[in-house]
């Protein structure tokens, strides 16, 4: 970190760019969690991550941002949209999808953010560093990691493994524990339905034309 | 500056016209192809010579067509999705290496970078199968789903078995490293790939998202008009996209005797799309079962063999 700091004002091109994709980074993100529609919620996270590569992108961590857009866009986000629509993913907005904890929810967000903000103002207001192009190319990338961080990369193996240990043992239905009494309390569980009735049927929506639309077609698919 | 700015401007052209039309150079090639594969002729009018001229006539008739919207679809997103899995595919060609020194761009994470832009292509379809508010395009919405998350894992595996051969992620800098002896040495890679590629395109025999004689069309069925023929662009981008990136990483790119570098190329490209529609006629379509089975069971250990394989004769040498 140098401490020869540069003006502010007038912003380079690369900070304009940040800051714009911070500014789509942040609506999208808000946007997950307002909007009342559940599949565009998982499209918007899309957006999300996208701005967030792009921001690694302008940083010159060129093989982070790639690996962000495989990993979270092209498996997390994949799988979660497979999971909603494997379960309820009704065209037009849906009711109910608010939690009771939303306020505190809420509050719990703003406070962390704004630790995390008053942190780095504090620690980093007078820190820069100076962008090349390459610093966070995959050699350099992977030197770091295999030579300085080889350690905190190792336990994180073994968590991942644990993790999947874990998904197999839950998903294997042949693995069982030996004696009965446990065996009737155990499947109980899996057998009740697998989302809780919904107490809102689409009508209690209210605005006429929108709660029309999660009604009139969509009846196979809401499964609720 | 000027000369910089119009040598990236000429090699985005280049690219553009090329993304244009070497996709109808192999959707005419499978017209042909499969007809003479199946004793017929295939298209003989449009254009007077061997209806050379056909899929130009084909995009006109999208063109006149009805946009049909669906009234319970979701609007904006319906919209978006041919966008969506048409796009990546665009993008992917800038990095892709054709002869020494002409390509768009060279990215350093070049080879991440192709992976992770042709992930977010399948999410066109997925959008397109949740937003025609149709069962059968939700089906196949779904499949393409299940399809992508299995076939994900031996296509990323496969890939970073070469990028470990070459010491690069630079798809320019794999092809300079490439050698002959490559050949039988990432051979299980090779077909690994190229096998999880053509899964990922959804081609024949790995259509079941499509599945015409049983989900219509799946997510396309509810497309009409100029949005699905940006859908049947992107199936033929993507077999360019797939046939180019297998060439670059397994057979060598460029490299060959006697003809010029970019020729090589566009011959390997050219002859591994005729092996993409060979494969589509001679197959059955596989069962959503037997796919996850042949995934899971079939490519990701045979990825995991050829990265040991190529980690070992790569410490021996």
């Amino acid at each position: 970190m140098t401490s020869q700091v540069p003006d502010l004002w007038p912003p380079s091109a690369q900070e304009v760019v940040f800051l714009l994709l911070g500014v789509v980074a942040l609506g999208s993100a808000l946007l997950v969690v307002t909007t009342r529609q559940l599949v565009h919620a998982a499209l918007w996270l899309v957006v999300c991550f996208g701005a967030l590569a792009g921001g690694y992108l302008v940083l010159t961590a060129e093989f982070v941002a790639w690996v962000q857009v495989l990993i979270y866009v092209g498996a997390i986000v994949v799988l979660l949209l497979f999971g909603i629509m494997l379960t309820r993913a009704p065209i037009g907005r849906s009711a109910g999808l608010d939690s009771g904890n939303r306020v505190t929810a809420a509050t719990v967000a703003v406070g962390t953010a704004a630790v995390l903000v008053t942190v780095v103002v504090q620690g980093f207001a007078t820190a820069y560093t100076p962008l090349e192009p390459g610093g966070g190319a995959a050699a350099t990338l992977g030197a770091s990691i295999f030579r300085s961080w080889v350690l905190p990369f190792e336990a994180l193996s073994v968590l991942l493994l644990a993790a999947l240990i874990g998904a197999i043992v839950l998903s294997r239905t042949d693995i069982r524990p030996a004696n009965p009494a446990a065996d009737a309390g155990g499947p109980a569980a899996p057998t009740t339905p697998p989302h809780p009735p919904d107490p809102a049927p689409p009508p209690a929506d209210g605005s006429g034309a929108t709660a029309g639309e999660t009604g009139s077609g969509r009846v196979s698919r809401d499964g609720g | 500056m000027v000369s910089e700015v119009l040598d990236i401007a000429v090699r985005l052209v280049v690219i553009v016209v090329v993304f244009l039309a070497l996709p109808l150079v192999v959707g005419q090639m499978e017209h042909k192809a499969m007809a003479h594969m199946q004793s017929r002729l295939g298209p003989m009018y449009a254009g007077r010579f061997h209806g050379w001229a056909q899929l130009i006539a084909d995009g006109v008739k999208f063109v006149q067509k009805e946009d049909v919207i669906p009234a319970a679809a979701d609007r904006r997103v319906f919209a978006l999705a041919p966008a969506v899995a048409l796009v990546p595919y665009l993008v992917v060609l800038v990095v892709i290496p054709v002869g020494p020194g002409l390509f768009g761009v060279d990215l350093d994470a070049g080879l991440f970078f192709v992976l992770a832009v042709m992930g977010v292509g399948v999410l066109g379809a997925i959008m397109a199968g949740w937003a025609s508010a149709n069962k059968y395009s939700m089906l196949g919405g779904m499949r393409a789903a299940a399809q992508l998350v299995s076939y994900e894992l031996p296509l990323v595996l496969a890939a970073s078995s070469v990028a470990m051969a070459a010491g690069t992620l630079s798809l320019n800098g794999i092809v300079e490293q490439w050698r002959w002896w490559w050949l039988p040495w990432q051979a299980i890679g090779g077909v690994v790939f190229f096998v999880a590629g053509l899964a990922e395109l959804r081609r024949p025999p790995f259509d079941m998202p499509i599945a015409e004689s049983e989900i219509i069309m799946g997510p396309m069925t509810e497309y009409t008009g100029l949005r699905f023929a940006l859908f049947m662009l992107a199936e033929y981008a993507g077999i360019v996209v797939l046939s180019a990136l297998t060439t670059v990483l397994f057979l060598g790119g460029w490299h060959g005797p006697l003809l010029p570098g970019p020729v090589w190329t566009l011959l390997k490209v050219l002859a591994l799309a005729f092996v993409v529609i060979w494969v589509r006629v001679s197959y059955p379509r596989l069962r959503e079962d037997q796919l996850q089975k042949l995934a899971w069971v079939g490519l990701v250990p045979l990825a995991l063999l050829q990265l040991a394989l190529t980690g070992v004769v790569k410490l021996a040498l």
